[in-house]
């Protein structure tokens, strides 16, 4: 009986053992699956690489560690980790496996995870199970998943329609803290504006108002947007503007003036502010002071050709003319620093003729990846409903 | 240069002999990209009965669907950025949903209203499906849904994007899958290996936003099959293996509705319509037709016919061998999508979700039936089977004769 005993631990032992290890292997495999996807490269390189680390994920059901490995993987790669969670949770439920659904929901709630994770964890749960819904979502208004947010403020929006016009206020208030989609915020401050209180949309955004413009500058037959006029060669060489200095433009002598936009979205109309000089381009400057280094977009909507520069650095270049215009039309990751940092916009305007093809405008605005305001050190959230909620 | 025209003319041959690749509806505008439903019998007494199925989709599109086998593939985006991208795999004969895989767009999403980041249709080489988006995202599935390459074409050329959108479907040819990305800021088309994702040539292409998609001119005994690329400037044939540009005709072309080809002739949107047949590296100048002008739609060439649609629903039949405007027939609404020809009919759907079959007679069109889907369709519908697909901005629908 003794022997006996000593050889089933014997035998228990070698079993743990051979479980540990292979369960070991099992997650070595995983990992290294992850890894080749999460170096997948442009171009079209290595898929066949890829292509076999997602079949060696498909039967492994690590649904966490793929989902964990969005976190900082390139745009290239997160599709492929999709690809992979996809098939695994397709595996599983070929197999009529249940899903790891504590796991998922600790994995959702975690908002130092990727953002398109999370959802696709949410998304995945919801399909089985439509309650985690009302579960979930109401704590999502400020989270740093957009796509959370909104159905976080389409939760309030709803109620405060249902509700009297007093209690409705307070609810629309704290719907328009976590906006960040355009047609919500609209909803949102033309209902507010309608109980009587202020919405300032410029702030909520995070739209620049003030503007320092120069020109017109010559631009017939489009020509101009590659000649680099003394303006931005000046902001290349990283000088101050100076706004006492005339430079030779298009009619005559110019000078740096200030320009200052009302409109709720942003919108410096340079037709209507200030002229539709045809087959012109218009320098605007304005300068942002940051706290610290950090990462931002900057969102621009305008019709016209367009350049960018930030503290002299060309950021993005775009020669389109008149194929319309919108809010965060073009999204450019910025890097600013601690301190002042100075933003020159090259505005184009060609020729045509065209009733459509008339205006010649700029918006721009500085915030996050979800498209909440990131506002400068400066600025007081003053009459902003949002302001100290919003980020 | 013989090994390839050899190569490609037993492809072509087997192809024509494959009577599962024959009633594939493979890209957009079919296998041949001339609209034609090859020995297909659709229904042409449309009614509710002929509503075979109804499927949701998980966005909107006006991608149109193809078909492969007993498989319907159709793409959608979704989000309030249209950056989630769907490719949805149906079974054709009860309207399942077999599977659905989503992506997240790489490029630019934004578009015009009426457009969608899902806009071009997809293609096929009936082994894997080749999903392209407005946001230059080249997605290649096999047909279980297995990603096997994703080019994020948006990513790699930011600027090669249009605010209004990209509309360019891909065509396969051989074992390239053939691109145009053609905007005003910058413009290329590219060959892109079927199997591994790879560049295999790009060149550069005229800048100036361009929505009209390649076309295929068949291989013949003389030469191998090429890629047509329309734009403004006029119409471009490229080797599809290596991109080296094969003949130019430069007259200008429209860049919306793309060129056609029927019988080894050239059905070109430029000037009203103009045909050429080419041969080897060069092209004659058949006629060319002011009175025949598409708007969106491209044209449609059968049985010694082109037919056209204006913008005020107006469907025009030219002669083929003169230009000659020969009849028009007005249908109701506006049409984004292109007809199909089968069994003797043409099948159009209006933009409000009215589908016509007309009957195309010598001297005169004449409507034989209609039925109103009552949802917004702008893709060009595909045909196999006996089922004729179709997808609105909710729905694919399958219309098939009751068995």
């Amino acid at each position: 009986m003794r022997a006996d005993c000593v050889y089933c631990r014997m035998l228990l032992s070698a079993i743990l053992v051979f479980t540990l290890t292979s369960d070991r292997s099992r997650a070595d495999d995983v990992a290294d699956s992850i890894k080749l996807l999460q170096s997948v490269e442009p171009g079209g390189k290595g898929t066949g690489i890829a292509r076999h680390a997602v079949e060696s994920l498909a039967s492994s059901g690590a649904m966490l560690p793929v989902l964990k490995g969005f976190k900082g993987s390139s745009p290239l790669a997160v599709n492929w980790l999709r690809n992979a969670f996809e098939e695994i949770v397709t595996a599983e439920n070929a197999a009529s496996k249940s899903l790891p659904v504590e796991e998922l929901k600790g994995f959702i709630a975690d908002r130092s995870e990727s953002p398109i994770a999370r959802r696709l964890a949410y998304e995945t749960l919801r399909d089985q199970d439509a309650a985690i819904e009302a579960q979930l979502i109401p704590d999502m208004l400020l989270d740093p998943s957009a796509e959370f947010r909104r159905d976080a403020v389409a939760k309030l929006i709803n109620e405060a329609a249902a509700a009297e016009a007093a209690a409705a206020t307070p609810i629309y208030q704290k719907a328009m803290s976590g906006a960040v989609h355009e047609d919500q915020v609209k909803q949102i401050a033309e209902a507010l504006r309608k109980n009587g209180e202020t919405v300032n949309i410029q702030k909520h955004f995070g739209f620049l108002s003030q503007w320092m413009v120069i020109g017109p500058f010559d631009n017939k037959e489009e020509k101009g947007f590659a000649v680099a006029y003394t303006p931005e060669t000046t902001a290349a060489e990283g000088k101050p503007l100076d706004p006492a200095v005339e430079y030779d433009g298009q009619l005559g002598k110019v000078k740096w003036q200030a320009v200052v936009t009302e409109d709720d979205y942003g919108v410096l109309d340079i037709a209507k502010q200030i002229q539709n000089y045809k087959g012109s381009l218009m320098y605007a400057s304005t300068s942002w002071k940051s706290d610290r280094d950090q990462n931002v977009e900057v969102r621009l909507g305008t019709p016209n050709a367009w350049k960018l520069w930030v503290n002299g650095k060309l950021v993005f270049e775009r020669e389109e003319y008149h194929r319309s215009s919108a809010m965060d039309q073009y999204k450019v990751p910025v890097s600013l620093k601690a301190g002042e940092n100075v933003l020159l916009l090259k505005v184009c305007q060609n020729e045509q003729t065209q009733d459509w093809a008339q205006k010649y405008q700029f918006q721009l605005r500085v915030c996050d990846s979800t498209g909440s305001a990131v506002l400068p050190v400066s600025t007081t959230a003053k009459n902003d409903v949002s302001s100290g909620e919003n980020r | 240069m013989k090994r390839i025209i050899l190569g490609t003319s037993v492809l072509a041959a087997l192809a024509a002999c494959d009577s599962s690749f024959a009633a594939d509806w493979r890209q957009f505008r079919g296998n041949a990209a001339n609209s034609v439903a090859v020995g297909e019998s659709l229904p042409t007494e449309l009614s509710g009965e002929t509503i075979a199925w109804k499927t949701p989709l998980p966005g909107r599109g006006l991608s149109g669907p193809i078909i492969i086998g007993d498989k319907v593939f159709v793409s959608s985006s979704s989000g309030y950025g249209q950056d989630r991208l769907h490719v949805v795999c149906v079974n054709a004969e009860s309207g399942e949903q077999a599977w659905q895989r989503q992506f997240d767009a790489t490029g630019r999403t934004m578009t015009h209203d009426k457009m969608c980041n899902a806009t071009p249709t997809m293609a096929s080489d009936g082994e894997r499906v080749y999903a392209f988006f407005s946001s230059n995202d080249l997605i290649c599935l096999d047909m279980q849904g297995k990603l096997q390459w994703f080019r994020g074409l948006g990513s790699e050329f930011p600027n090669a994007s249009n605010s209004l959108g990209m509309s360019s479907s891909p065509v396969v040819i051989g074992s390239t899958v053939v691109v145009q990305v053609e905007s005003d800021a910058e413009a290329f088309a590219c060959g892109v290996d079927t199997v591994s994702g790879e560049t295999k040539w790009q060149i550069e292409r005229p800048r100036a936003a361009n929505w009209t998609s390649p076309s295929v001119l068949p291989a013949t005994n003389d030469q191998p099959a090429l890629a047509l690329l329309q734009s403004s400037k006029g119409l471009t044939a490229v080797d599809p293996e290596t991109g080296k540009i094969v003949w130019n005709f430069e007259k200008g072309a429209s860049t919306i509705p793309s060129a056609t080809v029927s019988d080894g002739a050239i059905v070109i949107p430029s000037n009203g319509l103009t045909a050429i047949r080419p041969s080897g590296e060069k092209f004659e100048e058949l006629w060319n037709s002011a009175g025949l002008s598409p708007s969106t739609p491209s044209p449609v060439v059968i049985d010694g016919m082109a037919y056209v649609m204006n913008n005020a629903g107006v469907l025009s039949a030219g002669n083929t061998s003169t230009g000659e405007r020969v009849w028009q027939l007005r249908l109701k609404g506006s049409f984004s999508s292109t007809p199909i020809a089968a069994g003797g009919y043409l099948y159009a759907f209006n933009e409000s979700g009215t589908a016509f079959v007309v009957k195309p007679e010598a001297d005169k069109g004449i409507v034989i039936s209609e039925l109103d889907l009552a949802e917004t369709i702008l893709c060009s519908p595909g045909a196999s089977n006996g089922g004729l697909y179709v997808r609105s901005d909710q729905h694919l629908i399958k219309l098939a004769n009751r068995k």
